[in-house]
């Protein structure tokens, strides 16, 4: 059941990511909907969900991509592990810390995969601080306003049913 | 039975998935010639998922454009009569330069006249990563689509073919940073290597130091790789820099607005066949165009 959750996660991202964002955000996409989703798996599910669904997801958009299979799921799959590890070693339910954990994931995530490509010598990457940044700052609303409203989404529906109970 | 779960051995489990795709790209840098299996099957795959999603966004598009815009459409309707109206007497000065024009190409006899076959093709997603610039395509093999041919929109050149399925194919954009081609300034025919930056912004590498470069001057192909064909429209010069007599950091704006494309045209012909001067060349797929 967890896993179809994932995978349906997964996949809304990927639509949404390659449906949406391109008209949002005017061609330069500064989000990374995929990675958001990995994140919020692992810190939900835990560091292997986090790793498998970030393997996945990284594999289905590296090979709707144009560039090497493999390198945006290792990248996606480490900083699901990571994610989901810490997510299990300290409290990360409030804001903040949700906050730094999506900021750090982006930067984390953007340096693998930056580094392997810049290793492999198959791509460059001439000062990519500002939309590092931006894409880091971007993932971090989505991913709060994500976490915001599925969190909210329990105590709507109860407050929805109190309200209908009150009336009868 | 706690041995066989891998959920008690994360540290194993991590390892393997780690090893799995270093392997994977390893596979791939050392015999980048074709397309992988594995990327046609998932691209083709998901470029249904593609589709349908489109599909269903471009329902609720064409909902709100019938059913809530009715009143803008017919204030447009003014403007565009008006607008006709003052296209048509452009058309007759235009129809009478196009004469002079095609007189003086004949005698001159420059060069052959360009017949390309184009397709048009809807965009039916946009690039899966931000990392990469592509877009897909409702086109693919089953309608003549290859790789390598050249996609272009009526402002200006978009990008090139570099994975078709049977019914999709994807398009890597001209602003990728994986992307180039062979571009000259029309004003002084001071030729160069534009390159995409990954941004929205596109840069003409190798400029001689002598050319003539003005800020505005129109950037069109030059053809020379073989697979734009030649004087369609890239954009204009927004800035330059020379450094030591060389030029440097020759940035384009590109006439094609990337983010709002809708419907493209492939060019089915390639320039060569066209009567073009330039020659195919053989370069793996992706990197075909590739950045030097």
């Amino acid at each position: 059941m967890r896993a179809a959750g994932v995978l349906i996660a997964i996949a809304l991202a990927l639509a949404l990511q390659t449906t949406l964002a391109r008209f949002v955000v005017g061609g330069t996409a500064a989000i990374d909907l995929v990675l958001v989703a990995v994140v919020y798996i692992a810190l939900t599910s835990g560091p292997v969900s986090g790793m498998l669904s970030g393997s996945v997801a990284g594999l289905i958009q590296d090979s709707l991509s144009s560039g090497l299979l493999g390198i945006g799921g290792l990248a996606k799959a480490t900083v699901g592990f990571i994610v989901g590890f810490l997510g299990q070693q300290f409290i990360v339910t409030a804001a903040l810390p949700r906050l730094v954990i999506f900021v750090g994931a982006t930067v984390g995530h953007q340096a693998l995969f930056m580094g392997i490509y810049v290793l492999l010598q198959q791509r460059t990457f001439p000062s990519p601080w500002k939309a590092v940044a931006t894409q880091a700052l971007g993932n971090a609303i989505v991913g709060m306003i994500a976490f915001a409203v599925v969190e909210s989404f329990p105590g709507m529906m109860e407050r929805r049913r109190a309200g209908r109970r009150s009336r009868h | 039975m706690a041995l066989l779960d891998l959920r008690q051995r994360t540290g194993w489990l991590f390892m393997a998935v780690t090893v799995g795709h270093i392997l994977l790209i390893s596979a791939q840098v050392n015999t980048r010639r074709g397309v992988p299996l594995l990327e046609a099957v998932t691209f083709g795959a998901f470029a249904e998922v593609q589709r349908v999603a489109t599909s269903a966004i471009g329902s609720v598009r064409d909902g709100w454009t019938n059913y809530f815009a009715l009143q803008e459409i017919r204030r447009e309707n003014v403007e565009l009569r008006d607008e006709v109206a003052k296209l048509r007497v452009g058309l007759q000065q235009e129809q009478a330069l196009s004469q002079q024009t095609r007189t003086l190409q004949q005698l001159l006899d420059l060069r052959s006249s360009i017949k390309l076959s184009t397709m048009a093709a809807a965009v039916i997603a946009g690039g899966a990563s931000p990392e990469f610039r592509t877009i897909t395509i409702d086109k693919g093999t089953g309608d003549g689509i290859a790789t390598d041919m050249a996609v272009i929109s009526p402002v200006g050149v978009v990008g090139r073919i570099v994975l078709p399925t049977s019914r999709a194919a994807k398009v890597q954009l001209l602003i990728d940073r994986d992307a180039a081609a062979g571009a000259l300034i029309e004003r002084s025919r001071a030729q160069g290597v534009l390159v995409g930056t990954g941004t929205e912004r596109l840069r003409l590498d190798h400029v001689p130091g002598t050319a003539d470069v003005k800020v505005g001057d129109r950037v069109v192909t030059s053809g020379i790789e073989g697979i734009y064909p030649k004087g369609f429209a890239i954009g204009q010069i927004e800035s330059f820099e020379r450094r030591a007599g060389e030029f440097a950091a020759v940035m384009i704006r590109p006439a094609v607005e990337f983010s709002n494309l809708e419907v493209v045209l492939v060019v089915v012909t390639a320039p060569a066949d066209a009567g073009g001067r330039a020659k195919k060349t053989e370069t793996a797929p992706s990197k075909a165009t590739g950045a030097p």
